[in-house]
């Protein structure tokens, strides 16, 4: 075991993050035409209101199975039986201040307490004026026993736990993420 | 009882990642950094158990690399203007083990400061042989190296005549949820540093050293280019009885 290193400390993206980090298929967690597919989108404003049109999201999940094809999920890892399924999706917002991703929903995890997650997409924030990432879950609508029961969202406010919530939207859901002020989104520490 | 194959009456015992000292990362309102008086959250950041979905991540990036996206001076049919520069390091956990196979994106100026941005438009020139986009793929010890040209600093209206020291935006994933980290890297004995409120946004000294990287004679090329080591440190792990697969040294 070697000594313990400082981490490098994060850095904002700045204003220019669409020359470098944008994919041409970065929105696609899954393929366009998978059975079962839903488009979660949303807007993102700042404290006054106004749209944060150069941001950055990112998205990683489950498989509606539940599983990981990673190396560290004790299950083992396990390519998802959705084919083409890929977990992480990239979204700049628009000049609106809009993102959209499509994905499949999550099934629920198991944790180590022997708990039950509810199905959830974790994000990750990235824009000028975030000098850091902001972490936040997308929980579903139409999970009411299965979000009572999860233990994340017990641990939030109950004021402030529907700004986890995505609300039911034509092509899937809506998720919207206020960064501060009235209705401000919860954001975590990981 | 099983189910899809593995035994869930076996506790599930999951890897986790040490949380960062409070002054590692700057805090997310600086005022300086006029932007983040809007943008920073109002309300504490709500603590997160770190399972299934934070300790696995996107493990990204074959596939994804063209040939030459690794050197930014060869992307286009001429050669861009500018200090031709190698910037290498490895990226390593918090008890100083390699993170190998791991995507490394950068994005940076031009030589005189000017980003291939829409929204870029001081008066420096464009080249148009420079895209100012990198990435590459760790090798198994870690280590990346990219080719690039040195990138000017540039103006901005945070405050009175306010420069941004010439900087490359590196972006990573490590192995994990939790690892993530979109970082800047600096440029030793920059004069500019003073007046930058965003590489002064971190408040431990030695921190934001940590961004700044290290002038590399060894590796430079004889009459070819200079060299800068920029070492990348993700969160490391608490021990757990994971701990034995990636351990190279």
């Amino acid at each position: 075991m070697s000594e313990r290193l400082g981490v490098t400390p994060a850095q904002t993206v700045g204003p220019y993050l669409h020359i470098g980090l944008p994919w041409p298929d970065g929105p696609y967690a899954v393929p366009e035409g998978t059975p079962g597919a839903c488009w979660i989108r949303g807007q993102i404003v700042d404290g006054t209101g106004a749209p944060v049109v150069d941001a950055l999201v990112e998205s990683w999940q489950a498989d509606p199975d539940g599983r990981f094809d990673h190396p560290d999920d004790p299950r083992g890892a396990r390519p998802s039986t959705v084919p083409g399924f890929r977990g992480f999706a990239r979204t700049e917002t628009d000049g609106q201040g809009w993102y959209g991703l499509l994905t499949v929903k999550p099934g629920p995890l198991p944790t180590p307490e022997g708990e039950t997650e509810a199905p959830h997409l974790t994000l990750s924030v990235f824009a000028r004026g975030l000098l850091h990432r902001l972490v936040t879950r997308v929980y579903f609508p139409d999970e009411a026993t299965a979000n009572a029961a999860d233990p994340v969202l017990r641990g939030v406010d109950p004021d402030r736990r529907d700004t986890l919530l995505a609300s039911p939207a034509p092509d899937g859901y809506r998720f919207d993420i206020r960064l501060q002020g009235e209705h401000e989104t919860v954001f975590f520490a990981v | 009882m099983t189910r899809d194959g593995y035994d869930t009456t076996h506790p599930l015992t999951l890897p986790s990642y040490r949380r960062d000292d409070v002054d590692a990362h700057p805090p997310l309102l600086s005022p300086g950094y006029k932007s983040t008086v809007i943008r920073a959250p109002h309300q504490p950041l709500v603590y997160l158990p770190q399972r299934l979905t934070e300790v696995t991540g996107p493990l990204l990036g074959e596939g994804r690399l063209g040939e030459f996206d690794h050197d930014l001076t060869r992307q286009h049919d001429g050669e861009p203007q500018g200090q031709r520069i190698i910037v290498h390091g490895r990226v390593l956990d918090g008890d100083g083990r390699a993170v190998p196979h791991t995507l490394v994106e950068i994005w940076q100026a031009n030589a005189a400061g000017r980003y291939r941005h829409i929204l870029d438009n001081w008066p420096a020139p464009l080249d148009p042989h420079f895209t100012g986009v990198g990435r590459t793929l760790t090798d198994e010890r870690g280590r990346y190296e990219f080719i690039t040209v040195q990138p000017g600093a540039y103006p901005w209206r945070n405050h009175d005549n306010a420069w941004r020291p010439a900087h490359i935006h590196f972006s990573l994933f490590g192995r994990a949820f939790t690892q993530r980290l979109v970082t800047q890297m600096y440029f030793p004995g920059d004069p500019l540093f003073f007046q930058d409120p965003v590489l002064n946004s971190v408040r431990d000294e030695q921190a934001r050293q940590r961004l700044i990287a290290r002038y590399d004679h060894a590796t430079t090329r004889p009459e070819w280019a200079l060299a800068y080591e920029f070492d990348i440190v993700l969160r490391g792990r608490d021990e757990t009885p994971f701990e034995d697969e990636d351990d190279d040294e």
